[in-house]
C-alpha cells in the first residue's frame, strides 16, 4: 500500500504523517475560516472525528429506537433479540454496582457501551479504504475513528467529570462534597492540643483527594486514547509492508476486536462505578 | 539535531520496555491469582473472569499511555519542530 499514489506520499514517514493526521478547520488570523493549515490553532475543529462520531451516535441511536418499537413478545425477531441481551448485560452490571435509584445512569452506561463500541470497531476498517474514497472526493485527510482523537475521548470524559461532580452535590450537597475532599483520608482532630495541626491536615486532604479526583476524567479519556491510537498505529505500520501485511493484519486484527469491546466495556463499568460511589454515602 | 533524535529513541524504547515489564509481572500475579481461585472455587469462575477483565484493561491503561506517548514521539517528536524553528 505505500506505493499508492492516490493521495502522493512519498515515504513510509510520510504515509504515517498523512493517515495520522485530522481533517481540521480553524479561523484564521484574518478571520476567515481555512482548512488544513491549523497546526497549534487550539480552535481548530477536527471534523472527520465529529462527523463520524455523530454519524455513528445516530446509527445507534435510530437502530436501537427501531428495535424498541417493533418489540413483539409472541415473535421476537433477532435484532430485537440481540438488543435485549445488550440492554440486559447494561441493566445487570449498573445493577451490581449502583445501589441506589436513577434513571440516568442504566441509559448512560447503555449509550457509553454502544457508542465506544461503534467508535472503537471504525479501526477494523482497511487503513485505506476510506481515506481513499475521501480522497478521490477531493477531501485530502480523514481519519475514521473517533476515539483515536485524544479530543472526543476526553469530551466525553469531562462529560462525565461534571456528572460526577453534579451527582455528589445532588446527593450529598455542596457542604458534603467539601466534606468529602477535605475530611478523607485523614480526620483532622477537632478539640484538644492537635487542633493546630488541623488545617495543614485539611490541606494535604484537599491535595491528595483532588489529584484523585482529577484522575478520573484524564485516566478515562487517555486508557481509551492509548488504545485505539496505538490500534490504529500498528495497522498503518503494517500495512507499510507490502504482501506480507496480510497474514499480519488478520491476526492483529482477531486482538483488536478483544480490545475495542473490553475498552468500551472498561468506559462503561467506570463510568458506573465512579458515578456510584459519588451517589453513595459511608 | 542528532543528539535530540538519539535521545527522543532511548526515551521511547524505555517508555514502551518499563511498561511492558510493569504490565507483565501484573497480569501474570493476576492471572496465577484467577486461576488458583477457580481451582478452588469452580462454580466462582465466571463471576471472577469478568472481575479478571475489568482489572485487566485497568492494568492496561497506564501501559498504554505510555505507548500512545511514546509512538507519539516516536512519529511526530515535537522537539525536532522546535528545533527547526530556533535554527
Amino acid at each position: 500500500m505505500a506505493s499508492e499514489g492516490g493521495h502522493g506520499p512519498q515515504t513510509s514517514g510520510e504515509y504515517i504523517q498523512h493517515h495520522l493526521q485530522n481533517l481540521q478547520v480553524c479561523q484564521a488570523e484574518s478571520g476567515e475560516w481555512v482548512w488544513n493549515q491549523c497546526a497549534g490553532n487550539p480552535m481548530g475543529i477536527n471534523v472527520d472525528s465529529m462527523f463520524w462520531s455523530v454519524l455513528l451516535g445516530l446509527t445507534f441511536v435510530l437502530l436501537f429506537r427501531s428495535a424498541a418499537k417493533k418489540t413483539s413478545n409472541a415473535k421476537p425477531g433477532k435484532f430485537q433479540a440481540l438488543v435485549e441481551i445488550i440492554v440486559e448485560f447494561v441493566d445487570g452490571s449498573v445493577k451490581d454496582t449502583f445501589h441506589g435509584k436513577s434513571s440516568l445512569i442504566a441509559p448512560l452506561g447503555l449509550t457509553i457501551f454502544v457508542w465506544v463500541f461503534l467508535m472503537n470497531l471504525m479501526d477494523l476498517v482497511p487503513v485505506d479504504w476510506i481515506p481513499m474514497m475521501a480522497g478521490a472526493a477531493g477531501v485530502p485527510y480523514m481519519k475514521v475513528v473517533p476515539t483515536a482523537d485524544v479530543n472526543v475521548t476526553f469530551g466525553m470524559s469531562i462529560a462525565v467529570f461534571f456528572l460526577i461532580i453534579f451527582y455528589t452535590i445532588k446527593y450529598k450537597g455542596i457542604g458534603g462534597f467539601i466534606r468529602e475532599l477535605t475530611l478523607h483520608p485523614i480526620a483532622p482532630p477537632t478539640k484538644g492540643a492537635g487542633l493546630i495541626a488541623a488545617p495543614f491536615i485539611i490541606a494535604f486532604n484537599f491535595l491528595l483527594e483532588s489529584v484523585a479526583l482529577l484522575a478520573k476524567p484524564v485516566s478515562l479519556s487517555l486508557r481509551l486514547f492509548g488504545n485505539m491510537f496505538a490500534g490504529e498505529l500498528i495497522f498503518i505500520l503494517i500495512a507499510l509492508l507490502g504482501v506480507w501485511q496480510l497474514p499480519l493484519h488478520f491476526g492483529w486484527a482477531v486482538f483488536h476486536v478483544l480490545i475495542v469491546t473490553l475498552q468500551a466495556f472498561i468506559f462503561m463499568m467506570l463510568t458506573i462505578v465512579y458515578l456510584s460511589l459519588a451517589a453513595e454515602s459511608h | 539535531m542528532e543528539t535530540v533524535i538519539g535521545f527522543t529513541a532511548i526515551a521511547v524504547a524505555l517508555l514502551i520496555g518499563l511498561g511492558a515489564l510493569g504490565v507483565g509481572i501484573g497480569m501474570g500475579l493476576l492471572g496465577g491469582r484467577f486461576l488458583e481461585g477457580a481451582a478452588r472455587q469452580p462454580e466462582l469462575a465466571p463471576m471472577l473472569q469478568t472481575k479478571m477483565f475489568i482489572v485487566v484493561a485497568l492494568l492496561d491503561a497506564v501501559a498504554m499511555i505510555g505507548v500512545g506517548i511514546a509512538l507519539f514521539f516516536a512519529f511526530a517528536n515535537p522537539f525536532i519542530g522546535q528545533l527547526q524553528a530556533v535554527s
